[in-house]
């Protein structure tokens, strides 16, 4: 890994972050006052890291459904249509089996990362079979998905007594997830992190996650070489739409207990952020992941300590994905051949004399 | 259902069709010109929302519908030039730039909006067809969007201009054969970046339609993707501006199905319905595309990649 990979992506959040600056600014805050914020909301407390912990946990599973499917090649961006859906099945299954603990529990996740998985494999499918473009397809499936999940907790799954707010029964005590040590963050941080780390592992030491990469790295090459593009490009879709639908129904278990429309938060969309900055790769999608749970953390701060919309946080995440790509074209400039014509300004070296 | 009800229904469809095909008719031929110059900008549904909210704010701010219009315009073609000049530096993925500009469009607009979700601003000015009936709920349906016929009349020049006029024959070069361009001493990103904001100010017509028009206000659910839908119907239509307007309709009627439903007493599977237009983007692109070829007219650009 070269410094560039890691200099660039976090000089571009530095530029967003000044550049978030100034456009408060505009909206008449301070912008010192605003990182300020920013930086207590997100890490200021304990409070603070409970409510960034809380939020990267799904952050980490939804980025990693766009991860792995870029690192085969494809651009799958319907993340938020299989946490819905996950959340959707995990809430359903509780309901449907009388089930309860830690079988119950690892019996509703299953359920929530095999609609995810499913969901997602569908795009995947849709582009090996009929030459679909996945990124349209992937977000198509995904307002598909919200549509059928509002039809079906408003409907044939609401639970009777939830009046004012449409929601599936509640999940039974047992199959809750707890917070770590009682506090708020709950074990769904664990499990993110696991499953960034497994796929860091899975991508880097196993057949399979080598074959992967092969056929996002070069598809002829892959096909030449006799692998089974089509199946891989299938598999690396289902493994991100299973972490996807994970992040549903640990969002369900964990802080909703019921799946309802709280559910639509815009994890997904967020985790194409995540995905992006920490270039698919599933270790730095840990951290990336914190800092931006740390930015939509901070957003209600931001609020009402200053006055500006919830909608900042969007802006400064809008900027920083516009500003990573931009660093993109400088990935490939010498840096040494540049400062040192900088250099060039300052005192000529000594002549050599012969 | 009585024969009333069933009428209201049908008008409220066709009514519908126009009423929620405007956007998509603006959206979609705004993404014909760009992607006709080979580029494509997935960012269409951020500029949908962002010029949705500057053309309230426009009118809202200086009591004049048609300011709001233009001001409509311009923040689609500033946002979409940002796409373009992202786009023309080395190493950056088009399709990425197009997720981060939709992001941040939707961003823009829902920070900058917030002040507008409760005023009124002032409306379109509506053309009436359906003064022949009776019913209200006829003549309600049968309201048309003026912009819209404007759409169509666009429609009409973009297709005459690609096939007819220097411009045109500059876009499709940049989109066919960028060697061609070149080698004629033409600049292809400058043409793209052209081609792309030119793409933008026509979208910016589409969102003037949401908010000037129907519904008429704004709120942060003001678009659900009609951008990303409006992008395949290019698809769809073959990259030809004419069948856009076929398309727009097509999918306009899909689209308001469910609310003409809704007001004609039906309230199950409101839901349902509204993901009507999606699941038939989905068919299309199915029918339409197939593995490891282009679509048929698509700009020879597109398989260079």
């Amino acid at each position: 890994m070269k410094q560039a990979d890691v200099l660039l992506p976090v000089a571009a959040i530095a530029a967003a972050l000044a550049l978030f600056g100034l456009f408060v600014s505009f909206a008449g805050a301070s912008p010192v006052e605003a990182w300020v914020i920013l930086f207590k909301g997100a890490f200021g407390d304990w409070f603070s890291w409970q409510n960034t912990l809380q939020r990267a946990a799904p952050l980490m599973l939804t980025a990693l459904c766009v991860a792995l499917p870029a690192r085969a090649g494809l651009t799958i961006i319907g993340g938020e249509g299989a946490l819905v859906l996950g959340g959707l099945a995990a809430a359903g299954l509780a309901h449907a089996l009388p089930l309860g603990g830690w079988s119950g529990s690892l019996l509703v996740c299953l359920a929530g990362a095999a609609a995810g998985a499913a969901w997602i494999a569908l795009a995947g499918w849709l582009r090996q079979w009929r030459g679909v473009n996945e990124t349209i397809s992937s977000l198509l499936l995904a307002y598909v998905a919200i549509g059928l999940f509002k039809h079906l907790v408003e409907g044939p799954l609401r639970d009777p007594s939830s009046l004012n707010k449409p929601s599936t029964h509640a999940l039974a005590d047992s199959l809750r997830i707890a917070g770590i040590a009682g506090s708020d963050v709950h074990w769904g941080l664990v499990l993110g992190v696991l499953a960034c780390v497994a796929s860091a592992l899975w991508l880097r030491w196993t057949p399979s996650g080598f074959s992967v990469r092969v056929v996002g790295g070069n598809l002829r090459a892959a096909q030449l070489v006799g692998l089974p593009a089509a199946r891989l490009v299938l598999l690396a879709c289902a493994l991100g739409g299973a972490a996807a639908g994970l992040a549903g129904a640990v969002e369900v278990s964990a802080v909703h207990t019921s799946a309802n429309a709280s559910l639509i938060a815009g994890y997904g969309y967020a985790g194409i952020l995540v995905a992006f900055i920490a270039r698919q790769q599933p270790l730095a999608i840990v951290p990336v992941a914190i800092l931006f749970g740390g930015f939509g953390a901070a957003g209600s701060l931001l609020q009402r300590r200053l006055g500006l919309p919830d909608a900042s946080v969007l802006v400064l995440q809008g900027i920083a994905f516009v500003l990573v790509l931009a660093s993109e074209a400088l990935r490939d400039v010498d840096w040494k051949a540049v400062f040192a014509r900088l250099r060039r300004f300052g005192p000529a070296p000594a002549p050599v004399t012969p | 259902m009585n024969a009333d009800t069933l009428l209201a229904l049908v008008a409220g469809i066709l009514g519908g069709a126009l009423r929620v095909g405007g956007p998509f008719l603006f959206v979609s031929l705004g993404e014909c010109i760009t992607e006709k110059a080979g580029r494509i900008n997935l960012g269409l549904e951020g500029v949908l929302v962002l010029s949705a909210m500057a053309a309230f704010g426009g009118a809202y701010l200086s009591g004049s519908v048609w300011t709001g219009v233009v001001v409509a315009m311009l923040a689609g073609a500033a946002l979409a030039a940002l796409h373009g000049a992202l786009c023309s530096l080395p190493r950056v993925n088009d399709v990425a730039t197009g997720i981060a500009l939709m992001l941040l469009g939707m961003g823009l607009a829902f920070y900058l909006g917030k002040p507008l979700i409760q005023p009124q601003a002032p409306q379109l000015p509506a053309i009436e067809l359906g003064n022949w009936s009776s019913s209200p709920a006829v003549k309600a349906a049968l309201q048309i969007n003026p912009l819209v016929p404007l759409g169509v009349l666009l429609a009409a020049a973009l297709w005459w201009a690609f096939a007819n006029t220097r411009l045109g024959l500059l876009v499709r070069m940049a989109g066919d054969s960028a060697d061609a361009a070149r080698a004629l001493g033409y600049s292809v990103s400058a043409i793209r970046i052209a081609a792309t904001a030119a793409g933008g100010m026509v979208a910016g017509l589409g969102g003037a339609c949401l908010t000037l028009f129907y519904p008429g206000s704004w709120n942060e659910g003001i678009s659900s993707g009609q951008g990303l839908i409006a992008v395949a119907l290019v698809i769809f239509a073959r990259w030809s501006p004419l069948r856009c307007v076929g398309a727009a309709l097509l999918f306009g009627g899909a689209g308001a199905i469910g609310p003409a439903l809704q007001s004609a007493g039906i309230g199950w599977g409101y839901h349902l319905f509204n993901i009507v237009p999606y699941v038939l983007t989905l068919l299309i692109l199915v029918l339409s595309c197939r593995p490891g070829q282009l679509a048929k007219g698509a700009p020879g650009e597109f398989s260079a990649r």
